[in-house]
């Protein structure tokens, strides 16, 4: 029997996944920095404090580090805590919090301590933001062993994985695509629907080559997919959904099928998640391969902020087309 | 200015001792146990039985006992890099810190955390932190936690002059006053951060308490080596925080007597002089309040040396419990990295 199902928006599916885990469990609650009276910057936090209340709805000082620390504080005595972070640009402000403290807690303990700690926050350029306002920097805690991290490309998948963090006793985070907050989609109308990390979704067959992509860039290559159906190569795109854990064996048996890969990301290309990728493609996936794994990222410069510049350095699918034209016709990409 | 903001600084009668019997037993108690327990930890380090780092606690026994012995056993400590005297005046187990310190099994942390990092989430002890100011985020968020459960529960941050130099503390501080929160900033001023003096480094007139009157918060500036002013304090803040007035910031006046950390050279010869830490041992808060006791008449010589025979072999057989301990199979590597 299939659940049925309501078309909502990604921000809309933030704001049902907060509400339904705050109504499910009280030790769940929410702050931010504008999260509560004005219902977030991107509005998508707004019912909240109406429903719930300033006890359990909060609107936090401008203290990155601090909100941070608190959450922490919070979630190794009893709590479940979500932290929002306006920008993921301003995480750098709670790196220690994050990686030093609650990713290190349970470990250092030996056990002892759990740390149900969710961060949401942002990524994504092509607002005209400028450079400490656009970045996708999922690989900084990617890189960190303690911490899970969630992609999601559609609102089911944000919804079904902020549920699923929220419940989590590890310090999850999850980047949500600041562009993507109107974007709509289905999503089962089901109060106890989840989607457990490290489970990678494939979001369009296909048989030529394996379009591996995060989060924006999810439809950015099913926009390449369909450019490229017309020229007779069928693309697969698979959606990891959670960088860690990462689901490699889906991502290997579509290059099993294809032979061919092509990771995209929408983060600055040198030494992130299309790296990682594509190097563990290239290791486990090598005999299957038929040529190079290609990686298709962000310019490594900062987001300009001029809109004749911005749209330069973000991956788009024209570039994805002829990277993966260059797999099979040697062209100049 | 409202008269919270007011600072106190505060010493008790040394003439006196105005605490019940058995909690002054367990004041000395405590005090000595961290006393031998690091003197314990410079001998396995200096033997080559522990490795890493060890900051050690002797001379600032007063400022955790004096503290700790205001708290329930529900309550919540973070701690810091010079913890030991922590864990130890919250309840925590010498034998089991003492195979933490060595990286053994039987340690509060299986080995995993050492020195820096034990924690006992039984006791409410957080964790010592490797960070300056790591805490004082986690400290706010015990606090607040407890508050919105309704627990009752208080929160201590201890923190050295150092950390208050930190931007955590700002961000904490201002949080904690806000929400008033049910937490204690509890700084102990042991006049060095790492080789540095902390006059040196910090605007503050006299003292480093004058900060919590930006934050809304009262001050007290205590002898940190005295443990009856520094336990009359706590329970006063701990009593203020317990029934809704928010948080404070207490500066314990304070000395370590040895450097910042075994093995890094003799701090008389560098940035400090002797003639300063003589006036700072002639304050030593154990013979201090030996002293007391010993005029309130609570206890004669031979008892305390007695008590000093128990402790220092409860020490010893801490010693023995953690080098009979093995370290972890090879297998636990990968366990607990979540949860």
């Amino acid at each position: 029997m299939s659940t049925p199902e309501r078309v909502i928006t990604y921000g809309e599916a933030v704001r049902e996944a907060i509400a339904e885990e705050m109504r499910r469990d009280e030790t769940v609650f929410f702050m931010g920095e504008d999260v509560a009276a004005a219902g977030g910057v991107f509005k998508v936090t707004v019912g909240l404090l109406d429903e719930f209340g300033e006890d359990r709805v909060r609107d936090t000082p401008i203290s990155e580090a601090g909100i941070m620390g608190a959450g922490v504080g919070a979630a190794l005595t009893g709590m479940r805590p979500i932290v929002e972070i306006m920008f993921g640009d301003f995480i750098t402000i709670a790196m220690d919090q994050i990686v030093n403290q609650a990713a290190k807690m349970c470990y250092m303990t030996g056990g002892q301590a759990s740390c149900a700690l969710t961060v949401r926050t942002t990524i994504g350029a092509g607002r005209s933001s400028a450079a400490q306002h656009s970045q996708s920097l999922q690989a900084w805690l990617s890189h960190i062993p303690g911490v899970k991290v969630a992609i999601p490309s559609t609102p089911a998948d944000l919804k079904g994985l902020l549920k699923t963090a929220i419940r989590d006793d590890n310090p999850t985070v999850i980047y949500e695509d600041k562009m993507m907050y109107g974007l709509k989609g289905p999503v089962p109308d089901d109060d106890d629907y989840t989607i457990p990390f490290g489970v990678a979704d494939i979001k369009r067959e296909g048989s030529d080559v394996t379009l591996v992509a995060t989060s924006s860039m999810v439809h950015t290559a099913l926009k390449a997919a369909g450019m490229l159906e017309k020229e007779g190569v069928s693309a697969e795109v698979v959606d990891p959904r959670t960088l860690s854990p990462l689901d490699m064996d889906t991502i290997i048996r579509s290059v099993e099928k294809t032979s061919r890969a092509v990771v995209v990301d929408e983060a600055y290309q040198s030494y992130g998640v299309t790296g990682e990728l594509a190097s563990r493609i290239a290791d486990e996936a090598f005999d299957y391969l038929d040529a190079p794994v290609k990686r298709v990222g962000a310019m490594d410069v900062p987001v300009p902020f001029s809109p004749g510049l911005e749209p330069e350095t973000i991956p788009d699918e024209a570039k994805l087309v002829r990277t993966v034209q260059g797999l099979f016709h040697d062209v100049a990409v | 200015m409202s008269e919270s903001l007011e600072m106190i600084t505060t010493s008790s009668d040394e003439g006196t001792l105005p605490l019940p019997e058995p909690l002054c037993r367990e004041i000395y108690d405590k005090m000595l146990t961290i006393r031998r327990f690091e003197e314990a930890v410079l001998d396995i380090y200096t033997q080559g039985l522990m490795r890493g780092l060890a900051h050690l606690y002797i001379g600032q026994e007063a400022s955790a006992v004096g503290i700790c012995s205001a708290l329930n056993d529900d309550d919540y400590l973070t701690s810091t890099h010079r913890g030991h005297g922590h864990l130890i005046a919250k309840g925590g187990k010498v034998d089991r810190m003492m195979a933490e310190m060595m990286g053994k099994v039987d340690g509060y942390n299986r080995g995993k955390g050492g020195t820096m990092h034990i924690a006992d989430m039984s006791l409410g002890i957080l964790g010592a932190n490797g960070i300056v100011g790591g805490g004082m985020g986690m400290a706010t968020g015990a606090a607040l936690s407890g508050k919105m459960r309704g627990s009752g529960q208080v929160a201590v941050c201890f923190f050295g002059d150092g950390a208050i130099n930190q931007g955590a503390f700002l961000e904490s501080a201002n949080l904690a006053s806000i929400w008033s929160l049910p937490v204690l900033f509890v700084c102990e001023n042991n006049h060095y951060g790492e080789y540095t003096a902390a006059s040196d480094v910090t605007a503050v007139r006299e003292h480093v308490a004058e900060r919590a009157a930006g934050f809304d918060m009262p001050a007290v500036v205590v002898d940190g080596n005295d443990a009856v002013a520094v336990h009359q304090t706590a329970v006063e803040m701990v009593q203020r925080a317990r029934t809704g007035e928010g948080p404070c910031l207490i500066e314990n006046k304070t000395y370590r007597y040895r450097g910042h950390h075994v093995g890094d050279g003799d701090p008389e010869k560098t940035y400090r002089t002797q003639e300063e830490t003589d006036t700072w041992l002639a304050k030593d808060p154990i013979p201090r309040f030996a002293r007391r006791m010993l005029k309130a008449g609570m206890m004669d010589e031979a008892e305390l040396e007695s008590i000093d025979t128990t402790i220092t072999k409860r020490v010893e057989d801490a010693v023995a419990f953690a080098n009979e301990s093995p370290y972890p199979e090879a297998g636990e590597v990968t366990d607990h990295v979540y949860a």
